[in-house]
């Protein structure tokens, strides 16, 4: 085949099929076996500095924010982000130096809420670097090229731009049109986070709502650690199978997290908590305020529980839940 | 009250993109101010506009506007809520008949940077967010419309910093030379200023109509490119107070996107 054109964009999380499959039939145990575990034991576990790490969600949706608040608190160094839609968690991660690399498709910004003053100044000052654009379909497709084993996906997306030419992505003449097609290479993260509504103890998941990204990344991850809303017997998952999004074989632990993606959305169960995305996006203007979120909401608490209550606790969730039901009103935030 | 005083301008924004949205027509939304046009198109002209969002949600009548194109809002009474996958190649394979984004700076043939400003990858003036799912929109919907709010010489450039989704390109048959979907492109362009399409032959921005009490010395003064304007030139379409009114009470109270 004809190669058109090389991205610029530095090639992350790529692995040869063969060593890709090999390190499967190896690595992934097929056994129906516990893996509960504290957020602490799954951190220090399976993300080690240099990971090529990806969150599951969207945006400020569904996210497992306490394996990335956890990830602040034991310091990991020179992760490399997959930006896919990352929002306040590669905004925190950025600010909290823990990732010094991003791929990425949409990073330092909070959508509708503003952009990230912590994450922007960090990168613009070079600390944290830019290694390859790519857009959400091109990151979407590195997971299903990774979890179908193949090297690399054919996409008629990224062409004639620079954001492909800044990718790491190669145009190739198809040999059966003869036009130019985009090849976006497999992506396999060493470790992905992924939140879900219920899960046994064994890893099999279920995700209510939009699945996003997560049925290719729960495939392609190497290791994949899953926070759940709740940990359920494993006869719900085998009286409606079809229900399962994740299989067990996929999953390197599993932790109980209620309110695990505070303060982003559950779909079904609560709302963004808008007041604390506020408290951020206010504070981490300057680098003081950073420190000072992350030492209360972070390095100020041992757990989770105790973070929930610093954020407001029942009182707070409670109103969360109402609002997800709509049974709140929706009421404008100002992020300044 | 005066027209001047009855709508404010992303009223009119949203007014002006719901009227290029068309019944029985899929169109795949962006955040902001696209999502509040697609809504108020269904609630007035195209009742059975198809809606997508990029997380997975599909054919939604929404309750209330949506933060964020992936939340819990976004499949209210929806036909489906799959994955990014399935919405993605949906569009890839010519199920998207328009494509609905905001935009910040854009060249003549429509080519749109949200990556980042400055002459150099490595080391940006400003890093932006990128591409998101724009590029993916751009390169697949059939007709793509940008809400750009602030047109000036600095949002209408000569040549973009970066090109973050794809427009013309260079031009008459750059798309189809880059190995993009033949005949797709993008469509209409609406800023605070008017309305825009692009010339047949030359894929250049077009003007085809002006906001009421805006001159074409305002709309050439404002771009560094030359906009072709036509003989005629039209009057943008002017919000009803039916229009106003399900703006302000259905689909954002809050003033989240449209402001108080």
């Amino acid at each position: 085949m004809e190669v058109l054109q090389e991205g610029k964009g530095e090639l992350v999380g790529w692995h040869d099929p063969d060593e890709a499959r090999e390190w499967a039939l190896k690595n992934k145990s097929r056994e129906l076996k516990d893996k509960t575990m504290s957020v602490k034991e799954a951190v220090s576990k399976f993300v080690h500095d240099g990971d090529f790490m990806a969150v599951g969600g969207f945006g400020h949706i569904r996210v497992s924010m306490a394996i990335l608040y956890e990830i602040i608190r034991q310091k990991k160094r020179n992760l490399i982000l997959a930006g896919k839609t990352a929002v306040h968690d590669v905004d925190i991660l950025v600010a909290s130096r823990c990732v010094n690399k991003a791929e990425v498709a949409y990073c330092f910004g909070h959508e509708l809420r503003g952009l990230s003053p912590a994450s922007r100044r960090i990168v613009q000052s070079g600390e944290c670097k830019v290694i390859a654009e790519t857009s959400n379909a091109g990151y979407q497709w590195r997971w299903l090229a990774a979890m179908m084993g193949l090297p690399f996906i054919p996409s008629r997306n990224l062409l004639g731009t620079d954001t492909g030419r800044y990718s790491s992505c190669k145009v190739v003449k198809d040999p059966f049109s003869g036009k130019p097609i985009n090849l976006i290479p497999a992506g396999y993260p060493d470790v992905a986070f992924i939140h879900v509504h219920r899960c046994d103890i064994y890893g099999n998941a279920q995700i209510d709502g939009s699945l996003i990204e997560d049925f290719e990344l729960s495939r392609c991850a190497r290791r994949l650690i899953i926070t759940t809303e709740e940990i359920v017997n494993d006869d719900v998952i085998r009286r409606e199978p079809w229900k399962t999004n994740i299989p067990f074989f996929l999953a390197d632990a599993v932790v109980e997290v209620p309110y695990g993606s505070h303060p982003c959305e559950m779909p079904g169960v609560y709302w963004f908590d808008e007041e604390n995305i506020a408290e951020w996006l206010r504070l981490s203007r300057t680098p003081e305020g950073v420190e000072e979120f992350l030492q209360k909401y972070v390095f100020g608490v041992d757990n989770f529980e105790d973070y929930l209550e610093v954020c407001g606790g029942v009182k707070k969730l409670n109103y969360l839940k109402r609002r997800e039901f709509y049974h709140e009103p929706m009421k404008a935030v100002s992020y300044k | 009250m005066t027209a001047e005083t009855r709508y404010n301008l992303r009223e009119l924004l949203a007014c002006n993109g719901a009227r290029i949205l068309e019944d029985k027509k899929s169109v795949f939304v962006g955040t902001g101010l696209p999502m509040v046009a697609s809504m108020l198109a269904q609630k007035t002209l195209a009742p059975n506009l198809f809606i997508v969002f990029e997380a997975g949600s599909m054919g939604p009548y929404m309750r209330e506007l949506p933060i964020s194109v992936g939340d819990s809002r976004t499949w209210y009474k929806g036909v489906a809520a799959s994955s990014m996958h399935d919405v993605m190649s949906l569009s890839q394979a010519g199920y998207v008949d328009y494509g609905f984004l905001g935009a910040a700076q854009m060249d003549m043939h429509g080519n749109i940077n949200t990556t980042m400003i400055g002459d150099d990858w490595y080391n940006p003036k400003v890093r932006l967010p990128g591409s998101g799912g724009a590029n993916d929109v751009a390169s697949f919907s059939d007709r793509t419309i940008y809400i750009i709010a602030n047109q000036s010489k600095r949002a209408f450039v000569n040549k973009v910093d970066f090109v973050t989704s794809p427009g013309y390109l260079d031009g008459p048959g750059g798309r189809e030379r880059a190995g993009l979907a033949k005949g797709s492109g993008p469509y209409r362009v609406i800023t605070q200023l008017g309305v825009y399409g692009f010339d047949e032959q030359t894929k250049r921005l077009k003007l085809i109509s002006l906001h009421p009490g805006v001159t074409l010395d305002e709309v050439k003064d404002n771009s560094s490119f030359e906009i072709i304007i036509p003989d005629q030139v039209g009057t943008s379409y002017v919000p009803t107070d039916e229009d106003l009114r399900i703006l302000r009470q259905e689909i954002d109270p809050s003033g989240m996107v449209l402001g108080k």
